[in-house]
C-alpha cells in the first residue's frame, strides 16, 4: 500500500493551485454575485490541459490519471467551486463517456476538441418526473432509419448554456424500462435542439445549469453511443466516476473554507488574544481537519480504483457521501467561527457554505450514495 | 535555433532567515521554486519557440540533486532539455566560481545562439552570474532587458534595456547573453501534459559532476571563491511612510517641500 503522490500528482497540485490562486479566486466573488459562467477562465484552464486530465495523449488528453483529475478539480474548488464544476462535469459526464463507449469515428470526431477545452461538454440524464428514479425517462428517441427523432426535455444540466456536446439519455423502447433507455451524443446545433431556462441557484451561480429543450431534433445515425437499450448502463457507470469529480469539488469546499477559517482565527482577536488560543474552538477545528483528511483518503482510493481498473462504484459513493456531508458540516462551521462577518458577503466562508450544500444533492443525492452502498453490502 | 537559459532554484521567501554562525541561509522547511527572474527568463524563450517550433531551450542550473526539481517545473512550462550540474566540488561558490561551473556546463553543451538567463536570484541579489558567465564565453551581453524582439533571420535582436531613468534600446546580434527582468513578460504555467512528459523516463534531464564539464577543480567551490560572507541579516524594515492629503496637487507640493525644508533634506 502507497499513501504517497506520485511525482506527477503533486506537480499538478502545485500547477494547478498556483493557476487557482492566481487565475480563479480574484474572479470567484464577482461570478457568484453576477451568476456569471466564468468563460475566460475556461478559456485559461483549456491552454494549461485541464480541461483532458485523465485521457491518453493519443485523444489530445493530458495523459494523466483520475488522482491527478481528482487533485486539479480539489484545488480549483477550494477558491471556486463554479470552476471545479465546470471541468468535472464537463470530463467525467462527458468526455468519459464518449472516451469509454464510443466507437473509433465518435472518438477521433468530439475527443481531440473536448480534451483540448475547443468544446465544452455536458450530460442529460435528469428530467422534471426523472430525478433519482432515472429509469422513468421520458424523452423519447425514434428511429426513423437514417436518423434518430428525439422529443422531450432535461433539466437541472450543468455547463448547459455554455456546452457544445451534450451526452443524451432517451427512451428508445418504454415497455422495456431500464434496458429501453439508449444514450446518444447531441451537438448544440442539431435542428430542434434548444436551451430552456436557465435556473437561479442558491449555491454555484456561476455554473450554467439549463433545461434542454428536443422539438423533432434530429440526431444522425452514427450518434447513438454504446448499443441500443445500454444507455442505463452508460449513465450510471458515468455517475459512477462523476461522483469522484463532485467529492473532488466537496473536499476543495471544506479545505478552502478551513484554510481561509485559519487565517481568519489567528487574526481575529477578542477578549485581548486571537481566537485561534481558545481551546474550544481549537479541538472544533482538529475535528474539521481530521474529517477533511478522512475524506481526501476515500477520495483518492477511489480514483486510485479506478485508474487500476478495480470495481469502484461504491467506493466514488462512500466518497461523495462522506466528502459532501464533511464539505457542509465543515463550511456551516466556517461561518460559525468568523460570527457575525461569516454571514456576510466581505468573507469567503458565506458562499462556499452555499456552494457545499449542491454536492450532497447532484450527480446523486447522498440518500442515493447511501443506496449504492447498501445495494453493494446486501449484494 | 538553440537557446540555453540559466536557473537557480532558490527557497520561496522574500524575508529568508539566516544562520547567525554560519552567515548561510536556513533552507529547511523553505519550499523552493524557480527564481522568478529565471521564469521569465525562460518564458522569453518559450515565446520565441511559439513563434519558431523548432527552436530548442535548454535549461542549465547548478545546485543540489533536489533541484532536478525546478527542471522537471521548467520542462513541463515548454522547455526541451534539462541540465543539472551537482557536485560537492562546486558547493559553496561564490558568483566568480559560479560563473566558472556554469560557463564550463555551456560550452560542454555544445552550440547555442542565445544565452537567456534572470537578472537575479532572490537569495544572493548580486545580478553577477549571468554577467560573468557572458564575459566568460566571450559573448556580448545586455541586461536588464524589459522588451525583446528578434528578426526572422533569427540574427537580428532589438531589446529594451531598464535603466534607473529611463530606457536604452539596443541592436545586438546572435550569440549573445541577455537577462531578463520581471517586466519582461508574465511566465505561464505548467501545462498537465507537460508535467506528465517531465515527469516520465522519456524527459530529457541530465545530471553531470565537475568532471562531466572538464572545469578546473581550482576555479569552483568554497576555497576557490574570491569572496565570502562576512555578515548576513534582515534589514530593519524601512519607516512608515506618509501620505499627503491636501487641496490639490499644488497644495500637497508645498506640504511636501514644507516636510523636506523642516528635514534639512532641501
Amino acid at each position: 500500500m502507497n499513501f504517497q503522490l506520485t511525482k506527477e500528482q503533486e506537480f499538478v497540485r502545485k500547477m494547478v493551485r498556483e493557476f487557482a490562486v492566481n487565475e480563479v479566486e480574484p474572479l470567484a466573488a464577482d461570478v457568484d454575485a453576477e451568476h456569471r459562467f466564468p468563460t475566460e477562465t475556461v478559456e485559461k484552464m483549456a491552454r494549461y490541459g485541464l480541461m483532458g486530465i485523465p485521457f491518453p495523449k493519443e485523444y489530445g488528453g493530458a495523459g494523466s490519471d483520475h488522482i491527478s483529475y481528482a487533485i486539479a478539480v480539489e484545488e480549483l474548488s477550494r477558491v471556486c467551486a463554479t470552476t471545479g464544476v465546470i471541468v468535472s462535469a464537463h470530463t467525467s459526464l462527458c468526455c468519459w463517456p464518449i472516451f469509454n463507449y464510443g466507437t473509433e469515428e465518435q472518438k477521433a470526431k468530439y475527443l481531440p476538441d473536448l480534451l483540448a477545452g475547443k468544446t465544452l461538454g455536458a450530460f442529460g440524464l435528469t428530467e422534471p418526473n426523472a430525478g433519482t428514479d432515472a429509469s422513468g425517462q421520458q424523452t423519447k428517441a425514434i428511429d426513423m432509419g437514417d436518423h434518430w427523432l428525439l422529443n422531450g426535455s432535461k433539466v437541472f444540466i450543468t455547463n448547459g448554456g455554455y456546452a457544445d456536446v451534450f451526452v443524451v439519455m432517451a427512451m428508445t423502447d418504454k415497455s422495456k424500462g431500464n434496458h429501453g433507455i439508449s444514450a446518444f451524443i447531441v451537438e448544440k446545433e442539431f435542428p430542434g435542439f434548444s436551451i430552456g431556462k436557465t435556473e437561479d441557484k442558491l449555491g454555484i451561480c456561476g455554473s450554467s445549469t439549463t433545461e434542454l429543450i428536443f422539438e423533432d431534433c434530429v440526431v444522425p445515425k452514427e450518434n447513438l453511443l454504446g448499443e441500443v437499450g445500454k444507455g442505463f448502463k452508460v449513465a450510471m457507470s458515468t455517475l459512477d466516476g462523476g461522483r469522484i469529480g463532485i467529492a473532488s469539488q466537496a473536499l476543495g469546499i471544506a479545505q478552502g473554507a478551513l484554510d481561509v477559517t485559519v487565517d481568519y482565527m489567528k487574526a481575529r482577536k477578542q477578549f485581548g488574544r486571537s481566537i485561534s488560543k481558545f481551546q474550544a474552538l481549537q479541538f472544533e477545528m482538529a475535528d474539521l481537519k481530521t474529517r477533511i483528511e478522512a475524506s481526501r483518503l476515500l477520495v483518492y482510493s477511489a480514483a486510485n480504483k479506478k485508474d487500476k481498473h478495480l470495481p469502484y462504484g461504491p467506493d466514488a459513493a462512500m466518497a461523495k457521501l462522506f466528502a459532501a456531508e464533511t464539505a457542509m458540516h465543515v463550511t456551516t462551521k466556517c461561518v460559525q467561527f468568523h460570527g457575525g462577518y461569516g454571514y456576510t458577503k466581505d468573507y469567503p466562508v458565506e458562499r462556499m457554505m452555499r456552494d457545499a450544500k449542491i454536492t450532497e444533492i447532484y450527480e446523486g443525492t447522498s440518500e442515493v450514495q447511501k443506496m449504492v452502498i447498501a445495494g453493494a453490502l446486501f449484494k | 535555433m538553440r537557446i540555453i537559459v540559466c536557473a537557480k532554484q532558490v527557497p520561496d521567501t522574500s524575508e529568508v532567515k539566516i544562520d547567525p554562525v554560519k552567515h548561510t541561509i536556513i533552507r529547511e522547511g523553505v519550499p523552493s521554486i524557480l527564481n522568478p527572474d529565471d521564469a521569465n527568463a525562460l518564458e522569453e524563450a518559450l515565446k520565441i519557440k511559439d513563434q519558431y517550433p523548432d527552436t530548442v531551450i535548454s535549461v542549465v542550473t547548478m545546485g543540489p540533486p533536489q533541484a532536478k526539481d525546478m527542471l522537471i517545473e521548467c520542462l513541463a512550462m515548454g522547455a526541451d532539455e534539462g541540465v543539472l550540474l551537482s557536485d560537492r566540488a562546486v558547493g559553496g561558490s561564490d558568483t566568480w566560481a559560479t560563473s566558472n561551473a556554469l560557463s564550463a556546463a555551456i560550452k560542454k553543451m555544445g552550440h547555442y545562439d542565445l544565452i537567456f538567463a534572470g537578472r537575479q536570484a532572490i537569495d544572493g541579489d548580486t545580478a553577477q552570474v549571468g554577467p560573468q558567465i557572458a564575459e566568460k564565453l566571450n559573448l556580448p551581453q545586455v541586461t536588464y532587458v524589459t522588451e525583446f524582439a528578434i528578426d526572422d533571420n533569427m540574427k537580428d535582436i532589438t531589446v529594451k534595456r531598464s535603466l534607473e531613468d529611463g530606457y536604452e534600446e539596443i541592436k545586438i546580434q546572435t550569440p549573445c547573453m541577455l537577462t531578463a527582468i520581471k517586466e519582461l513578460n508574465a511566465p505561464r504555467y505548467m501545462s498537465v501534459s507537460g508535467i506528465v512528459h517531465a515527469c516520465s523516463s522519456e524527459a530529457d534531464i541530465k545530471v553531470w559532476n565537475a568532471k562531466d564539464v572538464e572545469v578546473d577543480l581550482d576555479t569552483v567551490g568554497l576555497d576557490a571563491s574570491p569572496t565570502n560572507v562576512y555578515r548576513s541579516f534582515t534589514p530593519a524594515p524601512k519607516g512608515k511612510g506618509i501620505i499627503i492629503e491636501a487641496d490639490g496637487v499644488k497644495e500637497q507640493a508645498k506640504e511636501l517641500l514644507i516636510n523636506l525644508k523642516s528635514k534639512h533634506v532641501i
